[in-house]
């Protein structure tokens, strides 16, 4: 049996609106997933140590705040830093669509709108990390 | 279709059952429970006439970008129609940092208007008379810091404090609880709260100090009845601190308010306000002593549900919006805000936020439902709703009680755990479609594009150059003098509101009050747990 997939649940920003952070990091596990969850506050910095530590193969960041456009390249240029650019990167919250698609193309594997179903981010976090739930 | 789908609960998972009639008010008891609008328990409401003797205050949470751009916003709602004014800070400002600090890198203007000084104080009012609108702000960690900065704009407008009226958050329990925007540990924040209720007492007597907020503890997930008992019991947790600085109740819990949520369970949401009113009046009463009735009224603002707004489909959320807001003034709210249908995507543009002021305009002048108090009063499945809701928030505070109180409460994790249940628990039940959100787990459709509110980096470069400019300007020496004396004050146990507003007037900094306050107490951070 290939081992669980592990999950860095982040919440960078000062936003502390952590309702969606929680959830998804529950279903996540409930998935059958390691999931770490950083707590509130985490700057690009603290998250990428972090996963780094945690030897984690996906990144979820939750960003309700607007942040984003400032904060998920700053990940994604400190994951190419460290060599770690293999480590998958999923965003979720208050993302509009031109902005998705620009993370999307910088890099972000896939964004996660408000309505998005916890089953279909499980999914795709099994398919990224390379093991898809069995047909 | 042709009939609803079961189980049949409550928003909150609370089941109904299928018709109800006197048998299930057996332990009902209209004189003790229900008394008449203006009376004692207040459960009809606060007031005998109740809309007829005064509307509600419509009043938009409102603030984005600047300062200067916010301004423009209040003076067009004022315009409007709008009767009161409520500031939105964003995110640097509600967490302690100026425009210019790091942290504050991409998030300046996002969520509310930036306000780093006494000087961004002064640009948000300007043109705005102090003395005739009522103002309520929401910040909390650092609320004394901005409530000394509104104070300061006051006597620069030759108002004095006495006529001020207004509504502070300042809520700091329910940040640990479900908010989460804290800074200084919990005990250290309930001290400057009860700073702050002293010195409105004392000297701004027609302002609330603290408005208790259930709203954030729904929007984090919780049910209707954890929002009631957590709230009231944040409520006990104030009184009991302003008692131990040596106030008498009557003295400043007439000037306790509170602030709830208006979901989408119609019902529901109505028993939640009448029990709230009750509850308080009891725990006023007779737990606390209260002899002026003014204490025991529990007077309340009321915003739409957040979290109930979809990004699919977002006109529905009008529909929404007015159902929940038909609620609030059923329920007899003193004050509402009406979410705007673009809030799931960004701060509402300006049509949007007339369209929800409409709505209560609407509501207060073509429905009718303000012709006579506590029009479900007497309901058989309303009352039932008020007295299960009671009797579950009674026995929430009992728990709390028994743990010591909320701060030993909160530091265990109970009340963040109690609310992260629910949300996961509700959650499951839209994913498997048992709760049915139209538009997004049925009835889906293509969405329509709407007009978006776009704030851009500028309003952080504005902010940070008028900063700049400002600490070349002012006395530094007078700015240094001021931060010592708060220091020592906070250090001390005298009240840290005259430093505070000393500071202020110095055009000291948000930033740099607060951390002067953090060299002194500290900061928090709460254990995680998923």
């Amino acid at each position: 049996m290939p081992r669980p997939i592990r999950v860095l649940v982040a919440k960078p920003g000062l936003d502390g609106h952590d309702r969606g952070a929680k959830v998804i990091a529950r279903a996540l596990r409930d998935a059958g997933m390691e999931v770490i969850y950083t707590g509130l506050r985490q700057t690009p910095e603290m998250i990428v140590n972090a996963a780094l530590q945690e030897d984690v193969e996906v990144i979820g960041l939750s960003i309700l705040s607007g942040a984003h456009r400032a904060i998920v390249p700053r990940v994604l240029a400190l994951l190419r830093e460290k060599d770690m650019a293999d480590v998958k990167v999923v965003v979720g919250g208050i993302i509009p669509d031109e902005d998705a698609a620009e993370l999307k193309r910088q890099g972000v594997a896939e964004v996660f709108q408000p309505g998005a179903s916890l089953a279909a981010i499980a999914e795709f976090i099994r398919t990224a990390a390379g093991r898809p739930a069995a047909a | 279709m042709k009939v609803a789908e079961g189980p049949f609960t409550t928003l909150s998972g609370v089941p109904v059952e299928p018709l109800y009639g006197p048998e299930h008010l057996a332990d009902f008891d209209g004189a003790r429970d229900l008394g008449a609008p203006g009376e004692f328990p207040y459960t009809r409401g606060i007031h005998r006439t109740m809309y007829r003797g005064k509307l509600w205050t419509m009043r938009q949470f409102s603030g984005f970008a600047t300062p200067e751009e916010t301004n423009r916003r209040y003076h067009y709602l004022l315009e409007q129609g709008q009767t009161g004014l409520s500031v939105a800070f964003d995110l640097p400002t509600l967490m302690g940092y100026d425009a210019d600090h790091a942290l504050a890198e991409g998030e300046v203007g996002k969520c509310g208007a930036g306000v780093s000084s006494l000087e961004d104080m002064e640009i948000l009012f300007r043109g705005i008379p102090l003395a005739d609108v009522t103002v309520s702000m929401t910040i909390n960690s650092p609320a004394s810091i901005l409530w000394a900065m509104y104070l300061a704009v006051a006597e620069q407008q030759g108002v004095p404090f006495e006529r001020l009226s207004g509504t502070l958050q300042n809520d700091i329990l329910k940040e640990y609880i479900a908010q989460k925007e804290y800074i200084f540990p919990p005990r250290q924040s309930m001290r400057l709260v009860t700073d702050t209720i002293e010195f409105g007492a004392r000297r701004v007597p027609r302002f609330n100090p603290v408005s208790i907020s259930g709203y954030h503890i729904r929007e984090a997930g919780s049910t209707a009845v954890q929002e009631l008992a957590f709230t009231l019991r944040d409520g006990i947790e104030y009184v009991e601190w302003a008692l131990g600085r040596g106030l008498a109740i009557d003295e400043f819990a007439p000037r306790l308010s509170f602030f709830f949520n208006a979901h989408n369970d119609f019902f529901e949401e109505i028993a939640k306000y009448r029990a709230a009113r009750r509850l308080w009046a009891h725990i006023t009463r007779d737990r606390f002593g209260a002899r002026d009735e003014r204490s025991m009224k529990l007077r309340f603002h009321a915003q739409t549900a957040g979290c109930s707004l979809t990004w699919q489909q977002p006109y529905n959320n009008v529909v929404r919006t007015s159902i929940q807001a038909m609620a609030a003034v059923l329920g007899g709210a003193q004050s509402l805000h009406t979410n705007s249908l673009d809030e799931a995507y960004a701060l509402p543009g300006e049509q949007a936020v007339t369209l929800a002021l409409r709505t209560q305009q609407v509501i207060a002048h073509e429905t009718g439902v303000v012709n006579t108090p506590d029009p479900l009063g007497g309901s058989y499945f309303v009352e039932r709703l008020t007295l299960d809701e009671e009797a579950g928030a009674r026995d929430y505070i009992r728990r709390i009680d028994e743990m010591g109180g909320m701060i030993p409460a909160i530091e265990k994790g109970y009340p963040q755990g109690e609310i992260a249940n629910a949300s996961y628990q509700y959650q499951r039940a839209v994913e498997s479609q048992e709760k049915v959100v139209v538009g997004v787990n049925r009835y889906q459709s293509e969405d329509q594009p709407i007009e978006l509110l776009q704030i851009d980096e500028s309003a952080g470069r504005h902010q940070a150059a008028k900063l700049a400019a400002l600490r070349k300007r002012r006395d530094n020496g007078a700015v240094r003098g001021s931060l010592d004396a708060l220091r020592r004050s906070a250090e001390g146990t005298e009240n840290t509101m005259p430093y505070i507003l000393d500071a202020v007037r110095a055009y000291a900094t948000l930033g740099e009050i607060c951390d002067a306050l953090r060299d002194v107490f500290g900061t928090y951070q709460e254990a995680t747990r998923i």
